[in-house]
């Protein structure tokens, strides 16, 4: 296993370049132009001399060779500054964006704790309400709390969050004034009153996210868990004298966990990408939303940053899944 | 018939000496299918299969549901004929007339007439009216023709995609690393940019060679499509990873059977309840996912109406005309749940442990 | 000390008290919303309105307009006019005397090195400055003494009040941007996201694309303002929501441009929290005309070029029967209520540039607009549509995609259904549609379309570069990689030379007079602009908050010194 997973981050080197080749083609591809949110007022010359010094008067060779050195060296440099006090980066142009003009990594890093409260956080409580939902209702198939689960879970999902949260913001924050409607990210918490601030305005977006992330994982524990249940082995164990719930929450859980690890490693990576709705719906201002006014204002280097950090957190936590497997289930090799 | 009575003897290695006073109720069902042979003549597979889906009650009540739905949207407009699109100023904001019966005492004088208890509804728009006065029943019926065929299309679409590079990567081992690969590039790609690539290049060709709206609606459904295909290869292949190393796979191997057999007969049907989980889901995602890219210039006219984007457009109205934003939303509902039965009771089906139950 | 403070206070507030305000950063925290989140705060480095009105609060230009769109000194001593000498007989050159004992916030006094660097800021050709439209023709800026500036144009200028003039040209301190000229601009980060100003607050922390806290100018002009000690700037969401936290939540105590359904803010209103202020620029919606033709079989060096006449659209009498179908009053009520009028010109305002003879569009004639069709050739075919010559009364009518317009667009195609036109609808993302991607068909420049909708306006009070937009030659096309203002390739000798009248008239009376023709002609007289509301802009406040005037002619937040909380 060790082997697969060197050969296999060995392998993710190329993969990620080839992939931040794809990205930086489809920007470039796709139409959009950064000077889009400048007012019709200003004129096209000046809008011209504005995007030349962008530098898109640039060859499309030259602006990704930019951006690699960018991020693959300067950055790298900065970073290494801000640990050890050192002058490597000094002077060195790193990642702007093309909106703020400052440092695409400096506004991300900025943006990670509010997305991490948050999107995070929702994520993980999902996640924690969802497995014994699954487990419970397999069990019991159609039984009352199976049944009830499903509803929710289903209309949890199938109600998009763009309704979902303003319906919780016109119940909650309008009619009955217990949670605020915008995010206040400039809060810090240092005692037990901030704290208590912080938790109320998380309250909102964390139950619609939750609710959106339980009810899928859910689903695919609770089918999983069924596959599993009529299995031979199951049988085998309680002929054995096995308890009921070890019998469930070991042997059968165990086997029923390789599709939801695939759907929680899928996941995580969204978590750092942001709910890009949620987000926009409670102004958290997190990578979501960075990524979406980045979007909207044709802003490339923050969007092909942005999306490669997404393309290294998804390769990466395939390979945890995929290493997941074969712990799972050893009969799984890959070499 | 042979390979599932092969299987199931493979599974049933311990055999079913187990005591079956002890067993609970998931041991009993499978129990009772690895029970004796039929003795009436051999039936074909699908008969059990089509037999066991018809006794399933969640099955059959998801069934019913969504063909009744499929039929409102689609044979509904032939006698509810009003124009999706034609604007009655006058009956701007209307409300449904059903909100007549939160008049309690005036019930019955406000379904004759809503106006003399100072209620904005009428028997003309039964369902309402919009901001510009377009008869909701009307905009629901044409949005739900659009809403469901992209998002039946789509979902079909990426489970088809998803089931086939699931399975390949996890059958075949050398094509586990490219397919994998691929998934992952697909995940990393940001689907506004994507979409909107997709829009520049394919647009015109299509409506040139398929008239402006099939060539919309095949550029929705594959970019749909083709852009939520990936965790359901994902999982699938997972599964598929799994599935390869049991026992009933080996044994059918040994005794010689092909790959594509193998595939179709023992991995596939192992694999139908996450395949038929992110159907479920995948419906919601099309179904959303399509309001999206109307909003963002991508999808249909604006003036054509579909559940997504009448319930985005209801956001605003929430509190004036709440059943704006419920109807849409309880459609859109309603359909993956019944899908969602449908599934389940189409995984039982396939499962020959649980048949007969 | 305390009994000191405490007496000091009282007696303050005593002689305070007719006035709201007592001293400065008495009234605590005040909480501003704008759903567009500022990116930076230099404006000279983007030309987003939100970011322009957002380092209004900071840094300031020697002179604004203000709600009626005179013109007010904010650190010049007066206006510089013809009349007190400050601007020259020729007209090619302008004096500004600056105030005395200016200070910027880090305490240095503000000299007219400060001014003379900012056109040099902007001015400086690698630095991509987004108001350089504001410095057009300035020849020179030079410091006369420490408070006198004057700038010489390089050629008369009857209207000099580009430079220095509003939110869009503030002054910035030299010091602190002496490293950022030209392409190093984008480097300075610390300074773009934190200007020193002399505005009434100054930057404490800037998050970009989320929020700003600001606190009191302590060195501000006026030592009894700001009223408020702190305030936040928060950016996000969209407008609705930004209408719910200053009209129904609360939690906010400013809304900018709610730009939302009447009905909508109206039950938003009802809650009791705030309400609701509006005010009237130049911000014109309409429905232009492609004169050219934009069909798809065309090759793309000639389609939608003035190479291809339009074969529908270039006759006047179906244009003016498109308008005539249309019912302005009622779009403006169903779309923007009292933020809106119906309008039939281009420039609505100010007073003096607006044509007010031009009022026939406003009554919707159908049947009027049907007999202009049939005289012009149009007959009635199958399904209702007109033909002629085998060819179809069809357009294609696109917009950006926003709610009023996706509205507008479904009446106006019932409306022209009446008349026998058939509109396919089409809606563009914002950022594709205003972007000038010339790689992109969907552009409102490049007009693959028949007719399209958006708003326009114009900065400042005086209209000659607005009407100049429609001069022949400057419409997109190939060889300008689809850039040009001239959207309707607009093409009219009387036009052009009035223009040309117009760029030599420095007497006021004869300007309007000569703009109220430009305007006529591109509307009423050839209908190539179909005006259709003239669209004031709605702001919201909380019902505690004071000194709020609503100002469309420079930043919203023009006056946030006045601003207090009602007690």
């Amino acid at each position: 296993m060790l082997t697969y997973t060197i050969r296999r981050l060995v392998l993710a080197v190329p993969t990620l370049l080839f992939i931040s080749v794809v990205i930086f083609l489809l920007l470039q591809l796709a139409p959009g132009d950064p000077m889009a949110q400048v007012p019709l007022t200003v004129p096209p010359e000046v809008k011209q001399k504005m995007r030349e010094a962008l530098g898109l008067g640039d060859s499309i060779y030259v602006q990704f060779w930019k951006w690699l050195v960018q991020f693959f060296w300067v950055e790298p440099q900065v970073l290494i500054d801000n640990i050890f006090g050192t002058h490597f980066a000094d002077g060195k142009l790193r990642v702007l964006s093309w909106q703020t003009r400052s440092p695409v990594m400096d506004i991300v890093v900025q943006r990670l704790p509010q997305t991490l409260w948050v999107v995070g956080m929702s994520y993980v409580v999902g996640v924690l309400i969802a497995l014994p939902i699954g487990i419970y209702s397999a069990y019991r198939q159609y039984s009352v709390f199976d049944q009830l689960g499903t509803f929710i879970s289903m209309v949890g999902f199938s109600v998009p969050t763009f309704f979902t949260g303003v319906l919780l913001i016109v119940v909650f924050s309008v009619g009955l004034g217990w949670f605020p409607s915008i995010y206040d990210t400039t809060l810090q918490v240092n005692d037990w009153a901030s704290f208590k601030l912080q938790i109320r305005q998380m309250v909102l977006p964390v139950f619609v996210l939750a609710l959106y992330n339980a009810a899928q994982i859910s689903r695919f524990m609770r089918a999983s868990m069924l596959d599993n249940l009529n299995q031979d082995y199951v049988r085998t164990a309680r002929a054995k004298g096995l308890g009921e719930r070890v019998v469930v929450l070991v042997h059968v859980l165990r086997n029923s966990l390789i599709p939801v690890v695939t759907v929680i490693a899928l996941g995580v990576p969204q978590v750092f990408g942001g709910a890009i709705i949620t987000e926009q719906v409670f102004k958290v201002n997190g990578l979501g939303q960075l990524l979406i006014t980045a979007i909207e204002a044709n802003d490339l280097p923050m969007v092909q940053t942005l999306t490669f950090i997404f393309a290294v957190l998804i390769v990466l936590f395939n390979l945890v899944a995929d290493v997941l497997y074969g712990i799972l289930d050893p009969r799984i090799r890959y070499d | 018939m042979t390979d599932d009575t092969r299987k199931q003897a493979s599974e049933t290695a311990p055999g079913p000496d187990a005591t079956p006073e002890a067993t609970p109720a998931p041991y009993a069902a499978s129990l009772a299918a690895a029970g004796p042979m039929p003795s009436a003549p051999p039936r074909s597979q699908w008969f059990d299969v089509w037999r066991q889906f018809t006794h399933h009650k969640g099955a059959m009540l998801g069934g019913i549901v969504f063909i009744l739905m499929v039929l409102t949207v689609f044979v509904g407009p032939l006698f509810w004929t009003v124009d999706p699109t034609f604007i009655d100023i006058r009956a701007r904001n209307s409300q449904a007339i059903t909100s007549c019966i939160l008049t309690f005492s005036q019930m019955f004088s406000c379904f004759a007439d809503p106006s003399s208890v100072g209620i904005k509804a009428s028997w003309a728009h039964p369902l309402g009216a919009d901001q510009l006065g377009r008869d909701t029943l009307a905009r629901m019926m044409a949005g739900g023709q659009t809403s469901l065929s992209v998002g039946i299309a789509a979902m079909v679409l990426s489970l088809i995609l998803g089931s086939l590079f699931g399975v390949l990567a996890g059958y075949f081992r050398k094509l586990d690393g490219p397919l994998m690969r691929m998934t992952d590039l697909f995940l990393a790609l940001p689907l506004l940019p994507l979409l909107l690539v997709m829009v520049l290049l394919f647009r015109e060709p299509l409506s040139a060679a398929f008239g402006p709206e099939t060539g919309i609606f095949i550029l929705i459904v594959v970019a749909i499509g083709i852009t939520s295909w990936m965790p359901a290869a994902r999982i699938v292949r997972g599964d598929v990873l799994a599935l390869k190393e049991r026992e009933f796979v080996l044994a059918a191997r040994s005794i010689g059977t092909t790959n594509t057999k193998m595939i179709s007969r023992h991995i596939l049907p192992n694999v139908i309840s996450p395949i038929m989980v992110s159907a479920t889901l995948g419906i919601a995602n099309a179904i959303i996912t399509e309001s999206a890219l109307s909003f963002l210039g991508l999808g249909f006219p604006p003036d054509f109406p579909t559940w997504g984007r009448l319930l985005f457009d209801s956001i605003d109205y929430m509190q004036q005309n709440p059943e704006r934003v419920i109807l849409p939303g309880v459609a859109i509902s309603l359909t993956v749940l019944s899908v969602n039965y449908l599934g389940d009771g189409l995984r039982d089906a396939l499962d020959p442990r649980l048949r007969g139950r | 000390m305390r009994t000191k403070s405490l007496l000091l206070g009282a007696a303050a507030a005593f002689a305070m008290a007719p006035a709201a305000m007592a001293e400065r950063g008495a009234d605590g925290h005040v909480n501003v919303i704008y759903w567009q989140a500022p990116s930076i705060l230099n404006p000279y480095l983007s030309g987003g309105t939100k970011d322009i009105e957002s380092s209004s609060v900071v840094i300031e230009p020697l002179g604004r307009y203000d709600q009626d769109g005179n013109l007010v000194p904010y650190l010049a001593t007066e206006i510089p006019t013809l009349e007190n000498g400050g601007v020259s007989e020729d007209l090619t050159s302008i004096t500004w005397k600056l105030k005395e004992g200016l200070l910027w916030s880090d305490g240095t006094p503000v000299t007219s090195k400060d001014v003379v660097f900012t056109a040099e800021y902007c001015m400086h050709p690698e630095g991509g400055c987004a108001q350089l439209a504001k410095f057009n023709n300035v020849a020179s800026v030079e410091a006369i003494d420490d408070l006198t500036v004057k700038v010489t144009f390089e050629n008369a200028q009857p209207n000099p009040y580009g430079p220095f003039m509003g939110g869009q040209s503030p002054i910035l301190q030299a010091a602190q941007f002496a490293d950022c000229l030209g392409a190093a601009a984008p480097q300075c980060t610390e300074a773009n996201f934190g200007p020193i100003g002399t505005g009434p607050f100054k930057v404490d922390e800037f998050r970009p694309n989320d929020v700003i806290s600001l606190s009191a100018n302590p060195n501000y002009r006026d030592p009894a303002k700001p009223a408020f000690a702190t305030m936040t700037f928060k950016g996000g969401g969209d407008a609705a929501a930004a209408g719910r936290a200053v009209l129904e939540t609360g939690e906010f105590d400013y809304a900018w441009n709610l730009q939302l359904a009447p009905e909508v803010i109206a039950e938003m209103e009802s809650a009791g929290k705030g309400k609701t202020v509006v005010g009237f620029g130049t911000l014109v919606e309409r429905i232009e005309m492609n004169l050219t033709n934009p069909s798809s079989d065309l090759p793309p060096e000639t389609r939608a070029t003035v190479a291809e006449p339009h074969p529908i659209l270039t006759d006047f009498k179906v244009r003016k029967a498109l308008s005539m179908a249309i019912d302005r009053e009622l779009l403006t009520e169903l779309g923007y209520g009292q933020a809106g009028r119906a309008t039939c010109n281009l420039v609505p305002s100010p007073e003096m540039y607006a044509s007010e003879t031009n009022t026939e569009c406003l009554t919707q004639d159908i049947e009027g607009a049907k007999a202009l069709l049939d005289e012009a050739g149009w007959t009635v075919g199958s399904g209702g549509i007109r033909e002629k010559d085998g060819m179809k009364l069809s357009l294609l009518f696109q917009t950006s995609t926003n709610a009023v317009r996706q509205d507008f667009q479904a009446l106006i195609k019932q409306w022209w259904g009446e008349i026998g036109v058939e509109t396919e609808l089409r809606n563009v993302s914002g950022s594709v549609f205003f972007g000038g991607d010339p790689g992109s068909p969907d552009t409102f420049q490049k007009f693959y379309a028949d007719v399209e909708m958006y708003a326009n306006n114009f900065d400042g009070t005086d209209p000659q570069s607005y009407l100049s937009m429609y001069k022949c030659g400057n419409e997109p096309k190939p060889s300008s990689q689809w850039q040009g203002e001239n959207i309707n390739r607009f093409c009219n000798e009387e036009y052009d030379a009035l223009l040309k009248e117009l760029a030599q008239t420095g007497e006021l009376e004869k300007r309007g007079e000569l703009a109220k023709k430009l305007n006529d002609i591109i509307t009423k007289e050839t209908m190539t602009i179909v005006p259709l509301v003239d669209r004031g802009r709605v702001s919201a406040h909380s019902n505690t908050l004071g000194g709020v005037v609503l100002n469309t002619w420079d930043s919203e937040l023009w006056n946030v010194a006045d601003w207090y909380r009602i007690k």
